[in-house]
């Protein structure tokens, strides 16, 4: 019994180890968010609260904290108190195998990449549920809307992640790094890193995607009814989702862990290090995309979906796969 | 499509620039300001606050003459008057409704002894509706405290009237 209990305080341990940082560079990731978008549009973004404004998201949510959560009268109550907590605690546990180094990883499984694609497919379903739980009209459009972009897009995602599994031979995300070690996959797999990127826009809502809450149209999507710490939750979800995205892109095609270059000054900086920079490159460009285009219809985002990016990256899969086979460098595997 | 246009769309040109420009903008100045901490220029002719201003001897200018109560658009102003122990007329009451006033500046137009004038405070935002109802006292208080900021602004403003 003891022992069973050490264990799991070990565990808890570690678990409160991942967490807590990743909410905190949450907290941050928004500052940086509304900072890099003002910024561009030559305003100052928020500058008041901290040095440069960067507990501007700890003020954000303490206020939520103590707003009061108003339950829709006809809302289905559990299923709505449900959306929040299932849309936050799929964005935090996909985090258990992102490697930040060789060995500083929570889990690392041998089919890494596979459970990371199944976790953020199923964020879909917080939305979802909140959308229709909320028993609204403007959620349960965002909802819908919200669910066949996400679905749309994943396919695509899927099959550019198989591009990349093609050249590793291993669905490890630690293998997956390893092997990029003489050349990214962002430079022999280029359009589909920029076919990733975009999907994965719209995976996570961003803008130019982000018909679920358009607010022109639908208010504000599927968190219409949502108010206090509710709503926070769902906010917190939605980035670090996105962060996590970014994550993806640095391992898949980035070199995840691994320095720029393997020569001296740049090497002796620490794995984790290069990590954070990667994720951070990434986000940036999320951010300064939110600044610079228009939404898409919800039709174009149909068609650029299915008829672009997944036509394109099956055959782009194809002749991956052949050239890997005709030139005889597909990966040795030893089962 | 044409062919030029296919190709720009495929190699994405014009998000790429786009994006150029973003990160060029990123590093300008920006063109606003931190608001309560800095606050922007403000014309001589601005109307903002009423006021009611004296003279240097310390006599009250209005006249009660009345004009700016029948000129008001809204019917924000009312005045009362009597005559004063030395024979001259003066205000008994005088009072602005700031929530019916539009600041169209026509009561400012009207005063022939530029007593009453709006000058460039923007910022008497209050927690309820009676704060408000700006009574005589209250705008002749807002008249000694401005009076430096108004008496300059209506010598700048003078060759326009």
């Amino acid at each position: 019994m003891i022992e069973y209990l050490e264990i799991l305080g070990q565990e808890i341990y570690k678990v409160i180890f991942l967490v807590v940082p990743i909410l905190v560079s949450v907290a941050m990731i928004v500052w940086l968010d509304r900072r890099v978008w003002g910024l561009v549009q030559k305003r100052k973004g928020p500058n008041v609260v901290g040095p440069f404004g960067l507990f501007q998201t700890l003020a954000d949510a303490l206020k939520y904290i103590f707003k009061e959560i108003i339950i829709p009268a006809s809302a289905n109550k559990v299923v709505f108190i449900l959306a929040p907590i299932v849309t936050m605690t799929l964005a935090l546990v996909a985090w258990a195998v992102v490697p930040m180094s060789e060995d500083l990883v929570l889990a690392n499984i041998n089919v890494g990449i596979l459970y990371l694609f199944a976790i953020s497919s199923l964020g879909v379903y917080g939305i979802i549920m909140g959308g229709w739980a909320s028993n609204s009209k403007y959620p349960f459009l965002g909802a819908i809307r919200s669910a066949a972009q996400m679905v749309s897009y994943e396919v695509s995602i899927g099959i550019i992640i198989i591009n990349v599994l093609l050249c590793v031979g291993s669905l490890n995300l630690n293998d997956i790094v390893i092997a990029q070690k003489e050349l990214w996959y962002v430079i022999p797999l280029f359009p589909m890193f920029v076919i990733f990127f975009i999907s994965s826009l719209a995976e996570t809502n961003r803008p130019p995607f982000d018909l679920p809450e358009a607010e022109a149209e639908l208010v504000a999507g599927y968190q219409t009814e949502y108010s206090g710490m509710m709503y926070a939750m769902f906010w917190l979800g939605e980035y670090a989702n996105i962060l996590l995205m970014c994550a993806m892109g640095s391992i898949l095609f980035l070199g995840g862990w691994l320095p720029l270059m393997d020569i001296y000054p740049l090497n002796i900086i620490p794995a984790p290090i290069w990590m954070i920079l990667k994720i951070l490159f990434l986000f940036l460009l999320f951010a300064l995309i939110k600044a610079i285009v228009p939404r898409y219809r919800y039709d174009q985002l149909m068609r650029l979906g299915w008829k672009i990016f997944l036509p394109f990256s099956l055959i782009y899969l194809v002749f991956t796969a052949s050239f890997l086979f005709y030139f005889d460098k597909l990966p040795k595997v030893n089962i | 499509m044409n062919f030029s246009r296919l190709l720009k769309t495929i190699f994405l040109v014009e998000f790429i620039s786009a994006l150029y420009m973003a990160v060029k903008e990123l590093f300008r100045k920006s063109k606003t300001i931190n608001y309560p901490f800095e606050k922007g220029q403000i014309s001589p002719r601005m109307r903002g606050e009423h006021a009611l201003r004296r003279y240097p001897n310390g006599e009250e200018r209005c006249i009660a003459c009345k004009l700016c109560e029948a000129v008001c658009p809204a019917q924000a102003i009312t005045i009362e008057s009597s005559e004063r122990s030395d024979g001259s007329r003066k205000t008994t009451r005088y009072d602005i409704d700031m929530l019916k006033c539009i600041y169209c500046g026509l009561c400012q137009e009207s005063c022939p002894v530029d007593a009453i004038v709006q000058g460039p405070n923007f910022e008497f935002a209050t927690e309820t509706r009676e704060e408000l109802y700006y009574n005589k006292e209250k705008l002749l208080e807002n008249g000694d405290r401005w009076e430096s900021v108004l008496a300059k602004n209506i010598k700048l403003d003078k060759p326009y009237r």
